[in-house]
């Protein structure tokens, strides 16, 4: 193989190698949402209540108890696991148990789930049980909103403002 | 020689391509390792030019990249684009290196080191380029974000979702940068160990790739990033989707896949591929060659065998045995690859002894010197007319055909030519056993065993010791390194090799003999 042969092959070579690093580095694009959708997130963590209410203890019962233990209020650490569920113009979206968290199962519950709807006028309504009872919730929020296309529209709670925040 | 399957073939038809344009030693199939250094070396300088001018604010990362594109493009956009193509390159020649020694089987026996220290490698460099876009702060930081938090949160061990930090724009702080930087920086400094333990137990790593490669390589780099600079895309807006992202395809391959399997089952592909690679060494055939045997009562310590190591299993240690030498050789089996390179490197394989048998100071179990030795004169004796060639073929080189004995060559093979001790040419030539040694190994560049083409050429050139003697006819040593798939070629050079061996006259023939009376045929060794 001659000398300018040669070069001119190690020059395509070198063009070849550059048109791949430069073209896969952002090419082709990725299709990661239909833009003409909008995305409702569920996400927030949240205590819910005790299984068994807190009950105070007699004198019979501190007494069994060693002197370093006798604490007046008997709180099992144990948490109910909570219910929630998510409605989109009253159709029923995300319907899911949020186990507490923890080994003695007594922290916070979580749920993260993302939903692809139309854009568009929507009626958003999530509920929550998060006590023992066995019907009904203990939590409601609803928001009519104008999803616009690719909008994040977040749906969060904070028991200590209320309950349930859209963003 | 080794059977050779359609991928090392097709391999190898490649690499030759490459070593016609390039040459041998600036072939970058041969320099995948140095050139992983090299694109590692580039990212770590531009990474630093850039850390000065990087704002950790969570607006001000963003504004921050886009003054360093765009208000110092030549020098600041340069090095940005840099940082991202030769993280690119990295990704690239490291599958391709994988690839590669994968093919030519070089996981195997002693080499599991470090085809084992490369698969955390892996998961290192994928941590370094991910890390690295999420401080972009632009749209593909935001999906990468969201889809990397989401996929951590597949795994049980975290309480809250982590994900929930990219919930909104007032989730997030610009704390978070400074975290990124940390891990950002943090990481690569963990792969730089990693890199260099994974190199620990070969001799003379490669690490840096030829100069005019090396020039070449980054000016390649160079004027991708002045035609194509890299650049931010829109900046992350947590209250928007985005919807069609310009995406790294070496770095984000696997992340479509989220999509449409769970994280938890991406994890295990992943943790289950990594597994079965760390475990690849050991799968299917893994029969091993005895590791080199020293035979101290005929070592002296020299450490020649030492130098010419390509996987640093020998080593230097006090002397033992009362012999009047300051240290002997000692064979770190687990680290032999039986190559056999030591015992051509030691002074006292030479079949020149007058009183009694050779016997080096080291030598192969499954393969001695002196077998080779009484083999090379046995099949010399086969031989007639005046173009006797012996042949002495590399185990993982090409294929000769021809009925050999009859073709006026016969073939010896060796697990690595260089493990032919340079006297041995000496001996058959000098002593007439032969007209001409032909040496056939791996291709130029490539050796099998690293280091054993390099050791050849320099002993035959008497710039390594132990030196081919200056008496010996150059013109009747030949050496062909070709590649496995061209046993075609390596029989048209032996034939143009010994229809070109100069045809003796008594006198010639007395020359090249001057330290012993010639012999035709067999003689006792």
């Amino acid at each position: 193989m001659s000398r300018v042969l040669r070069y001119g092959m190690q020059l395509v070579t070198g063009l070849l190698f550059a048109g791949l690093i430069g073209y896969f580095s952002d090419s082709p694009p990725y299709v990661y949402h239909n833009a003409e959708m909008a995305l409702v997130k569920l996400s927030f963590s949240h205590a819910s209540q005790r299984t068994v209410e807190c009950r105070r203890r007699s004198a019979e019962e501190l007494a069994q108890l060693a002197p370093n233990m006798r604490t007046t209020m008997d709180c099992p650490r144990q948490r109910v696991v909570a219910r929630v569920e998510l409605y989109l113009d009253e159709k029923l979206l995300f319907a899911g148990d949020m186990p507490p968290g923890g080994i003695a199962e007594d922290g916070a519950g979580s749920v993260y789930q993302r939903f692809v709807v139309p854009a568009g006028k929507h009626r958003v309504t999530a509920r929550l049980r998060d006590s023992a009872r066995a019907e009904g919730f203990d939590y409601e929020g609803s928001k009519l909103v104008e999803l616009r296309p690719r909008q994040n529209f977040v749906v969060d709670f904070r028991a200590e403002t209320g309950g349930f925040q859209f963003f | 020689m080794t059977k050779t399957g359609p991928m090392r073939r097709l391999l190898d038809r490649l690499e030759s391509s490459f070593d016609a344009v390039f040459t041998p030693r600036h072939n970058p199939l041969n320099q995948l390792g140095a050139l992983g250094w090299f694109f590692y070396w580039i990212v770590l300088v531009t990474g630093i030019y850039l850390y000065i001018f990087f704002d950790t604010g969570l607006s001000d990362a963003y504004e921050s990249l886009e003054r360093i594109t765009h208000a110092q493009w030549y020098a600041g956009g340069v090095m940005r684009s840099l940082h991202r193509y030769a993280s690119d390159a990295l990704v690239l020649i490291v599958v391709v290196h994988i690839l590669r020694e994968w093919i030519l089987g070089r996981f195997r026996g002693a080499r599991w080191f470090a085809w084992v220290s490369g698969v955390p490698l892996l998961w290192f460099i994928y941590a370094s380029g991910i890390s690295g876009y999420w401080m972009v702060w632009d749209q593909l930081a935001q999906y990468i974000a969201i889809a990397t938090t989401e996929w951590l949160d597949a795994l049980p061990f975290f309480g809250e979702p982590i994900a929930r930090n990219f919930l909104r724009d007032g989730t997030l702080s610009g704390r978070f940068f400074t975290l990124m930087v940390f891990i950002h920086i943090g990481v690569p400094l963990f792969l730089l160990f990693l890199m260099w333990v994974h190199i620990q137990r070969h001799m003379r790593p490669r690490v840096n790739p030829p100069r005019a490669l090396a020039v070449g390589t980054l000016m390649v780099l160079v004027l991708l990033s002045l035609f194509k600079p890299a650049l931010s895309q829109a900046p992350a807006d947590l209250g928007t989707v985005p919807a069609i992202i310009g995406f790294d395809w070496f770095y984000l391959l696997a992340y479509p896949l989220l999509e449409r399997i769970s994280g938890l089952a991406l994890w295990g592909v992943l943790v289950f591929g990594s597994i079965f690679m760390l475990c690849l060494p050991w799968l299917g055939h893994t029969r091993r060659q005895p590791a080199a045997v020293v035979d101290l009562d005929n070592c002296n310590g020299c450490g020649r065998c030492v130098q010419d190591c390509p996987f640093s299993a020998l080593t230097l240690e006090p002397r033992q045995d009362g012999l009047p030498f300051s240290h002997q050789v000692e064979v770190k089996a687990a680290l032999c690859m039986s190559c056999g390179i030591c015992a051509g490197a030691c002074p006292t394989a030479t079949p020149f002894r007058r009183n009694r048998e050779m016997t080096p100071g080291i030598d192969m179990p499954h393969r001695p010197l002196r077998d080779v030795l009484k083999q090379s004169v046995t099949a010399a004796a086969a031989l007639q007319g005046n173009e006797r060639v012996l042949v002495y073929a590399c185990e993982a080189g090409p294929e000769l055909s021809g009925s050999e004995a009859s073709d006026g060559f016969a073939v010896v093979r060796l697990p690595c030519v260089a493990m032919l001790p340079p006297p041995f040419m000496d001996y058959l030539l000098n002593r007439g056993h032969v007209d001409g040694i032909f040496l056939a190994g791996c291709r130029e560049g490539d050796c099998h065993f690293r280091l054993g083409l390099d050791w050849t050429e320099q002993r035959i050139a008497r710039e390594r010791d132990p030196f081919l003697r200056r008496r010996v006819a150059r013109e009747r040593i030949a050496r062909a390194w070709i590649g496995c798939a061209h046993g075609t070629r390596l029989n048209a050079q032996l034939a143009d090799f010994r229809a070109g061996l100069p045809h003796e006259t008594g006198d010639e023939l007395t020359a090249r003999s001057a330290d012993g009376p010639v012999t035709r045929g067999a003689e006792h060794v």
